[in-house]
């Protein structure tokens, strides 16, 4: 039924565009031709290119560069890193949009500045900063020695990198989708008598699922696909401490663009996978609003 | 369960809510907090179901401290303005939430669960509705199960707040009727917030007017209807007319008319407000005795059960209102520009 | 100072939450940032400043702010375009580009450097065809502005076209009613209703391309004084250990960033302000 509304709306908008608001047929299609040269210029055609280099050379070889040891230890490297912070990340977000979202305090907006901090920093600093905290020359350098840690070339570096590059995404999400929703349901739970878990178990997380959803899926592509911040960390040891993209560049800078381009492609299908989802669950977010404004 | 309501006060920022405010709820009465928006009736509310504390002052359930008890121990049922049902769970789900909640050891067992949940949407009448989602509800069903919510954990009483605000006019009026019907049923201590007057006189046992922060009055609907205790509650329970008197010795003058009234026998010479309900101003076309004022007619409604006519008067600038019966207006063949004259049959004076 | 702005609110967990949260932003986020400014302290003013403006690194501020803007300028005049082109008008795929307007954030940065690298280099499938007019695209400043246009294509189109669906047709109407051209109703009445979004789209992308690293060093040369942007500078004086000059480097940079990130949040305080003084 909900599907049939917004196909009326979509109709009704359509008619309400009527002579006086819209342009002339010509216009119409010169600057929808000139928007799609744009995209294919700047972004279809390098999508594409990914494939077709990955696979110039047959398929046995773009196989052969996907089980290669190194590829693999980098395929399972990067699962690792995103598997360790993305459920960091989600905890944080989901506690930092209950206190902004709920809650009125001094401070808030400097808060909600902080946690977007993240985003203005350059990866290759997010790097940086912690090799100055946990490098050979750093804070903790000799620490680490004596006690024979390593963080710097090694996981945990890449970890903190990538929950530093992510870090804003999740809580970014939730914050103006908790503060839309209010605090009525909420308080409607607390009055019968539910406790705080129990709130937020039963009540809050499913009113979120999308939010969350889409900031998982986010959280996900740039915790899989950052660059420059493990680049700064990592140490580039093959098989050790290699994620995914950094093999490429180590492929690539190797002239061996065949499989560079193989190990590539498996990103750019994540990609494509991430906006799939990413397209449904807006796409569900919707319907759900349309059914909910559509009963009152 | 009774609630005693002491002294309460709460600002938000620089801005007073409650300014000392003190209340009786007898036990199984049925009371509206009435007022406009920003009276302080729905902190008030939302203070006695324990959603917010107040900064002093002290509510008694039934004699027992309760101020700072714990929302999720007060045993109250609170139906809020928009219901708050829980999107993502059905009717059911949704009033199954406060049994199923409970710590094990309290907690009814499923079937008894069951058992309870269909009774209340029996009782709400909207069984047949168990499996939907709340977004496939109208305003007037989600109402009703906000209140099945409400009353689920079978609370000692029962808040509401705005209940029939997002109605619209044809619901509104059958949800008040069954509402008061529930009480009487049920005869749950209850409250209520409204700041349609209508509504308050209807459904409410007793009214507590609130204006600013503060208690204006208390009362019965007729109480308060027939004797306002202030120039506020006159204005705000129904149309009035506003008049420049004075009074001397149980009469109020207005211009060259003298009322007598049954209070202020000992007043000399005093300005004072007077109020005259639109019904309470006879109309005449021909002047009987020297005391009336003389107006013109100036519009007239004539749709509806009464005749609204809006009088200019000689003397002074503001028009006077007044409803007549259709068969009185069908008597005096009145048209726009007639010349009447008015006699208000019963007069409130407040002394400034 | 907790007791005296207590929330006036039941709901449980607001210590707990709140204190998680500034517990883990300042693990993550805040010592470690300020692990960059107390090592700058190592360094005199005079060395400071001697390390921050050397030529090379002159040429890379001019290069990574001057190839940024550049390219956000790109994104706005063609942004705007396809968040119109996508709320306005029907045609076979919309939903399809829409989707895929989104890339360059899933997109990793890498991926996106090598595969335009592979487009418009000389052989690529672009730069082949620009070649025959002198016009050469990867390893010069040129790929640059390409692979920052590209990072920052989504900030303009997603700023604008939720501003572009929300804009009544009834004003458009009104505006024609009263004798406006498309032209003019589009310059005076929904140019003017977009500024705040559009410039804050404008600033996003500017900021995103100012910190880039991933797609730039594939197809820029990174030619010292021609081709080399900041975030590759602090790369190379971490290469050689020269941990200081990095930092100071980094310093600079994070401070301009901070300046953009405060611009961004005032041009949004702005337009919601704007927004509700009109409602």
């Amino acid at each position: 039924m909900s599907a049939a509304i917004s196909q009326l709306a979509k109709y009704n908008a359509k008619v309400a565009r009527s002579r006086a608001t819209s342009e002339p047929a010509w216009v119409r299609w010169g600057l929808i031709t000139v928007a799609l040269l744009f995209l294919t210029l700047f972004l279809f055609v390098p999508l594409a290119a990914v494939f077709t280099e990955a696979l110039r050379k047959g398929f046995e070889t773009y196989i052969a560069a996907l089980i290669e040891p190194d590829a693999l230890s980098a395929i399972k490297l990067t699962l690792i890193a995103a598997a360790i912070s993305l459920p960091l990340n989600l905890v944080f977000g989901v506690a930092a949009a209950w206190a902004i979202a709920k809650f009125d305090f001094k401070g808030k907006s400097v808060l909600i500045t902080l946690i977007d901090l993240p985003f203005a920093v350059s990866p290759v600093i997010a790097g940086l900063i912690y090799v100055l905290i946990f490098g050979l020359q750093g804070w903790f350098g000799e620490w680490l020695i004596d006690h024979d840690l390593k963080v710097i070339f090694a996981i945990p570096g890449i970890v903190l990198a990538t929950i530093f590059v992510t870090f804003p995404f999740i809580a970014r999400e939730l914050i103006p989708l908790m503060q839309a929703q209010g605090k009525e349901e909420e308080e409607a739970g607390l009055v019968l008598g539910a406790s705080g878990w129990q709130i937020l178990w039963h009540i809050t997380l499913p009113n979120i699922k999308w939010g969350l959803l889409y900031g998982v899926i986010l959280t996900n592509a740039r915790a899989m696909g950052e660059f420059g911040a493990v680049s700064v960390v990592s140490g580039h040891i093959r098989g050790l401490t290699n994620t995914m993209p950094l093999h490429v560049e180590i492929l690539y800078n190797e002239y061996n663009y065949a499989a560079a381009f193989a190990v590539a492609s498996l990103l750019a299908f994540l990609a494509l996978i991430t906006l799939a989802l990413k397209s449904y669950i807006e796409w569900q977010s919707n319907r759900v609003a349309i059914s909910s404004n559509t009963a009152e | 369960m009774s609630i005693e309501i002491r002294n309460i006060k709460k600002e938000f920022g620089s801005f007073t809510a409650l300014d000392n405010v003190g209340l009786d709820v007898p036990s199984g009465e049925l009371v509206a907090l009435l007022g406009p928006s920003g009276c302080g009736k729905t902190t008030l509310l939302r203070i006695i179901a324990g959603l917010e504390s107040p900064d002093s002052g002290s509510i008694h359930f039934h004699g027992v401290e309760a101020t700072n008890r714990d929302v999720r121990e007060r045993e109250v049922g609170f139906v809020f303005q928009h219901y708050a049902l829980f999107r993502h769970m059905t009717v059911f789900e949704n009033v199954a939430f406060g049994l199923r909640v409970r710590p094990k050891k309290l907690r009814p067992t499923e079937a008894e669960i069951h058992r309870r949940v269909h009774q209340l949407l029996e009782l709400v009448q909207l069984d047949w509705l168990a499996d939907r989602y709340p977004p496939q509800l109208s305003g007037g069903q989600r109402q009703r199960i906000a209140l099945a919510r409400a009353l689920a954990v079978e609370p000692k009483v029962l808040l509401l707040d705005e209940p029939f605000g997002a109605l619209d006019a044809k619901v509104r009026k059958d949800l008040r009727r069954w509402l008061r019907r529930l009480h009487d049923e049920l005869h749950i201590t209850s409250v209520f917030v409204t700041h349609d007057q209508e509504e308050a006189l209807e459904v409410a046992d007793r009214i507590v007017v609130m204006n600013q922060g503060h208690i204006e009055q208390i009362g019965s609907p007729q109480e308060v209807y027939d004797n306002p205790a202030s120039p506020f509650v006159y204005k705000f329970l129904g149309n009035v007319n506003q008049f420049h008197s004075r009074v001397n010795a149980g009469q109020a003058h207005i211009g060259d008319i003298a009322l007598n009234l049954n209070a202020h026998h000992t007043v000399q010479d005093s300005d004072a407000l007077a109020y005259v309900r639109p019904h309470d101003i006879d109309v005449y076309t021909e002047k009987n005795g020297d005391q009336a004022l003389q107006a013109v007619v100036s519009y007239i409604h004539a749709a509806g059960p009464l005749v609204r006519l809006e009088l200019q008067p000689e003397n002074n600038a503001d028009i006077i209102e007044a409803e007549i019966t259709r068969e009185r207006f069908r008597e005096l063949k009145l048209d726009q520009g007639s010349q009447v004259y008015l006699k208000p049959k019963s007069v409130q004076v407040f002394l400034q | 100072m907790a007791k005296k702005h207590k929330p006036h609110n039941v709901l449980p967990g607001f210590n707990l939450s709140l204190g998680y949260t500034l517990l883990y932003l300042s693990l993550i986020v805040l010592i470690p940032l300020s692990a960059a400014f107390l090592k700058t302290t190592e360094l005199s003013f005079a060395e400071f400043w001697h390390t921050v403006t050397t030529p090379r690194v002159i040429a890379s501020y001019k290069l990574t702010f001057g190839a940024s803007l550049f390219a956000a300028i790109i994104n706005a005049i063609f942004g705007l375009l396809t968040a119109w082109v996508l709320t306005r008008y029907t045609f076979p795929g919309k939903k399809l580009v829409d989707a895929l307007v989104d890339l360059p954030f899933a997109l990793p940065t890498a991926v996106a450097g090598i595969a335009l690298t592979a487009v418009y280099s000389a052989n690529g499938w672009i730069g082949s065809l620009l070649e025959p007019y002198g016009l050469k695209v990867a390893f010069t400043p040129l790929g640059v502005v390409v692979a920052l246009t590209f990072i920052g294509l989504p900030f303009v189109v997603r700023t604008v076209q939720p501003v572009l669906e929300d804009l009544e047709a009834e004003t458009e109407e009104a505006a024609a009613s009263l004798g406006a051209n498309r032209w003019q109703t589009f310059r005076r009445v929904i140019l003017p209703a977009l500024w705040p979004a559009l410039l804050t789209g404008f600033a996003l992308a500017f900021a995103r391309a100012v910190g880039e690293y991933g797609s730039v060093i594939f197809i820029a040369g990174n030619m010292p004084m021609v081709s080399e942007i900041t975030p590759l500078i602090i790369i190379t004086k971490l290469e050689q250990y020269d941990y200081t000059g990095a930092t100071a480097v980094a310093v600079v940079m994070l401070i301009l960033s901070f300046l953009l990130l405060f611009a961004i949040n005032g041009l949004q305080w702005w337009s919601s302000h704007r927004h509700s003084a009109s409602r």
